[in-house]
């Protein structure tokens, strides 16, 4: 292939960094409908470095892909002429059992990392709500910060990651905090990156602390009926004593939902806590299997899916508001999240991509009821051009300055993040 | 000033800095305005400019580092902090916040010729939102006080450090605070949801709220634990947590660290998270029964102090579990608090610990390192070597389960040459720290202490691109100067390429360690 981008020809790159393996981009390397030039393919943390600084020496901007199960999510990037392909660098670099944590590269898949902890009876905490093929790698859940059911129990992204390596925009090797579970020495750059959607650095390892995989685990559901009764559901559950690991939310396009919350502990524990916990609910049933949609996203290619944030009362405000806002569309909308937690997604129908950003607005319109945001984190290419994406964000200027100093010359996703991001 | 390289101690006969008490000629006419500004916009009852009176503010927690601040300002609300702030950015004055002043690390040490923000008249509980398990508090709340609200709803604010008593949620903000049971429920900022801050620039920003997660960049996690540097927190969300339903504490005694140490793995290893494991070695034992008779088993080269929390079915069974782990590591008593008094006992000994050390020695350096917690069984025995190679005594007080190390060195001042050695010795255990994969603090910060050690930990360019966050929300470097970083970087300069006198230290904003 003899095109070049900016002037600058695959040759060139090649010469620039002779160890790494770059090709022309084929035609399933855009991002999100963005057109890529070049397709990079490092090793190793100084590979990486090697490929930012030739990215820097040529001003090709930068995207990172781990698997590119969630490339779609966000805004397209203006530009990406470079894509850093992170999916051979996925080894386990350390996994101490003992300090329960563990070392990887951000390429490694974290279905892949789950079966390197089973053996020892652990788990990294975190079951990301995604499509379900589940190829997703350490990487994308980092700069996409996802999480899943298990979010009310063990924390976020933020709360699990305790030290991270990267690669700036102008090449330079970082990192921040450390590999013991206990660290404030320096500002936690890790928190910064987790969500940044590959805007300020290039994640290339992380560390993780890990918890014991629990004795049993059972799962109670009930159906829940209207936005009030969800909103009781949620509350009888939260300040009982069952102490759940995961209290999700299930409402289909039909209007009918269910409540699912998981237990999790030693045997003998667990049992008697789903009898509590049935005893107070005056309802549901329990199971060894998670009720069929557990974990699993709401949403079909092609579909319109929102990220929704709420103060955890605020969920029954959250989900009327929702309805009404979105009673134009082709059909109701499926929500499925942590009703425990306050985070949630909805699918919308995308066909009609006016109405779609209506009902955006008209829901941003009214979030401060429930304290909450409203994202849209994949549409549609049509969806995505009539509203914004992000939405409101407080603090925006601060993060702006933030990126500036990080990425002065917006090399990294340019424009895929939060306006002016 | 320049604080440098001066000796913690824990008592008040220790070295002490002598940093000048005045500001220069030159800006005690931009300070005297200054405090001119404030009186009139703030009332002149919130500002302090006596010198005996701010004497009261030279120091925080970690006694040693004493600077009087050239100006302190009592604000009563975020406003008020806006003020004080807008007015130190338009003079080119440095400013400092301060909470209750219990910091270990000289975090809220004053600058010489600087306005020391004081939150202490900003107290009040704004809300205990039980539906949404949040507390919206102002910054100088009691952290003991969240708990002490929330209790009748069932619910307490986990991060526990030692001083909750008395220290501020502003404090625990800056510094990510932890405490014994931070193995189970974590620090400060898994448990800070929302954060009003005044940025360096004075602008009221606010950074989440009562939902977790905010669009676009997770500032507040970022600002959490950057010990005041990034802006001085007026209003903070926090997370509450329901009171379990049971709670259970053992205290164990061992032959020595080594099977404590070996008891805690098994627990852990066999998948059990406790609410604390703490240990004391034999000399922190000896402090603590002079101190406080806390009647630990005799004999102990070591106890561990065990406590578990949440269904009282599932405590019930590891509470067993954990007993049989201590008694295969041959632990030879083992008690079980039978009531909340018994309880209070076994933890008095504990968190006494530190003060407790002032029994058995003139004068001590409070250590705070980490280290994986695998490597406890070898890094007690560097240390033990360390102390007796140099004949300086070491007492081991530490939250056993995330390897979280608090030696205290001790030594007599009195003695010439004693606390060069104590200081080398303190310094020594930080090499180990940091040499087996660890940190140089877990909880306490870095402030003004440990700045110097940062190096040791992280390269140039780590340190670099911490300070682009900086730079991003204080490019004038005047949001808690000198803490945390051993070297200013001018914002907007190319990183690796500092020559010659700083520019920040040149204008005596900055110091350099």
């Amino acid at each position: 292939m003899t095109s070049t981008t900016r002037g600058v020809g695959l040759a060139a790159l090649e010469v620039a960094v002779p160890d790494v393996e770059i090709v022309a981009a084929g035609p399933d390397d855009s991002v999100d409908g963005t057109p890529v030039s070049f397709v990079a393919s490092p090793t190793s943390t100084a590979e990486v470095a090697a490929v930012l600084r030739a990215a820097v020496e040529h001003d090709l901007s930068v995207v990172a892909r781990g698997a590119g199960t969630k490339l779609t999510w966000g805004a397209p990037p203006a530009r990406a002429d470079l894509l850093v392909d992170l999916f051979g660098m996925d080894r386990v670099v350390e996994h101490s059992a003992g300090d329960l944590i563990v070392h990887v590269e951000a390429g490694l898949q974290l279905a892949a990392l789950q079966q390197v902890l089973e053996p020892d009876g652990q788990r990294l905490a975190i079951d990301p709500v995604t499509g379900s093929r589940r190829l997703g790698t350490v990487g994308g859940l980092i700069a996409t910060g996802a999480s899943g059911p298990l979010r009310l129990a063990s924390g976020g992204v933020r709360d699990l990651l305790i030290g991270v390596t990267f690669v700036r925009a102008d090449g330079v090797v970082a990192k921040a905090g450390g590999k013991v579970v206990k660290n404030v020495a320096g500002y936690d750059i890790g928190k910064l990156l987790t969500g940044s959607f590959g805007t300020l650095g290039i994640i290339t390892e992380a560390v993780f602390r890990l918890n014991p995989v629990p004795a049993a685990s059972r799962w109670v559901t009930m159906s829940a009926g209207d936005a009030t009764t969800v909103g009781e559901v949620v509350q009888t559950v939260i300040h009982s004593q069952v102490v759940p690991s995961a209290l999700e939310l299930d409402r289909r396009p039909d209007g009918t939902a269910e409540v699912g919350v998981l237990i999790e502990g030693i045997v003998d524990g667990v049992d008697g806590r789903v009898q509590g916990l049935e005893r107070l609910l005056g309802a549901g049933e329990s199971s060894d299997a998670p009720p069929p949609w557990w974990g699993h996203a709401p949403w079909s290619a092609g579909d319109t899916v929102l990220r929704l944030t709420t103060e955890i009362a605020g969920l029954p405000k959250l989900l009327d508001a929702l309805d009404d806002a979105t009673s134009g569309l082709s059909r109701r909308p499926a929500v499925r999240g942590s009703a425990g937690v306050g985070l949630l997604h909805a699918s919308l129908p995308s066909d009609d991509s006016a109405a779609v950003a209506e009902a955006v607005t008209s829901l941003r319109h009214q979030s401060t009821r429930w304290s909450g945001d409203v994202v849209v984190l994949d549409a549609p290419g049509a969806v995505k051009r009539a509203v914004d994406v992000w939405g409101p964000v407080r603090g925006l200027d601060l993060m702006r300055r933030v990126k500036d100093q990080f990425d002065p010359h917006h090399r990294l996703a340019p424009g895929r993040f939060v306006v002016g991001v | 000033m320049t604080v440098d390289h001066q000796l913690r101690t824990g008592s008040a006969t220790g070295t002490e800095t002598q940093a000048p008490d005045q500001p220069g000629p030159d800006r005690s006419a931009v300070i005297a305005e200054l405090a001119r500004t404030l009186k009139s916009k703030l009332g002149a009852d919130k500002v302090i400019d006596d010198h005996a009176r701010l004497r009261t503010y030279e120091c925080d927690g970690l006694a040693q580092y004493k600077v009087t601040p050239a100006l302190a300002v009592l604000p009563e609300d975020a406003p008020g902090v806006q003020t004080v702030v807008r007015a130190c950015n338009a003079a080119g004055v440095p400013f400092v916040a301060r909470g209750s002043g219990t910091g270990l690390s000289g975090g809220a040490l004053p600058h010489a010729e600087g306005v020391l923000i004081v939150t202490s008249r900003m107290r009040s509980i704004t809300e205990i939102d039980r539906a949404n398990q949040r507390a919206v508090v102002d910054p100088g709340v009691i952290n003991l006080h969240v708990t002490q609200q929330a209790m009748p709803e069932g619910y307490y604010y986990a991060p526990d450090p030692s001083s909750q008593q008395v220290c501020s949620i502003g404090g625990n903000l800056a510094e990510n605070s932890g405490g014994a049971h931070c193995l189970k429920y974590g620090f400060t900022v898994n448990h800070v949801t929302g954060a009003e801050l005044v940025a360096p620039d004075g602008e009221i920003v606010k950074l989440g709220g009562k939902a977790v997660e905010p669009t676009g960049y997770d500032l507040l996690g970022v600002v959490v634990g950057s010990e005041g540097t990034l802006g001085v927190a007026t209003k903070v969300t926090l997370r509450l947590v329901r009171l379990p339903e049971s709670v259970r504490t053992l205290l164990a005694a061992f032959p020595s660290p080594d099977e404590a140490g070996a008891a805690t793995s098994a627990i852990i290893g066999a998948g059990v998270i406790p609410a604390a494991i703490e240990m004391m070695d034999a000399l922190a034992i000896e402090a603590a029964e002079a101190a406080v008779q806390c009647g630990y088993p005799e004999g102990a080269g070591a106890v561990l102090v065990i406590e578990l929390d949440g269904p009282s079915a599932e405590v019930e069974q590891q509470f067993a579990e954990v007993e049989r782990h201590c008694r295969d590591n041959d632990a030879f008593e083992i008690r079980i608090a039978a009531d909340n008094a018994e309880r209070a006992l076994f933890w008095k000994g504990r968190k006494s610990a530190f003060a407790a050390v002032g029994r058995i020695s003139p004068d001590y350096i409070v250590q705070d390192g980490v280290i994986p917690r695998t490597a406890l069984p070898e890094v007690l025995r560097r240390i033990s070597e360390l102390a007796s190679n140099s004949g300086v005594r070491v007492a081991n007080v530490f939250h056993a389960g995330d390897g979280n190390l608090h030696p205290l060195v001790l030594f007599d001042d009195s003695h010439p040459g004693e606390a060069e050695k104590a200081e080398e010795v303190s310094g020594a255990i930080l090499d180990l720290c940091i040499a087996s994969g660890g940190s140089i603090t877990g909880e306490h910060g870095v402030g003004s202490d440990k700045a110097k050690y940062m190096p040791r930990m992280f390269t140039d360019d780590d340190l670099d691109t911490m300070q682009m966050v900086r730079c991003a929300f204080d490019p004038k470097g005047l949001s808690n100067p000198g803490k945390v970083f051993p070297t200013p970087r001018l914002c907007g300069e190319v990183p690796g390429r500092r020559k010659g006198v700083h520019p920040l230290q040149a204008a005596g904003l900055a110091d350099q360690f």
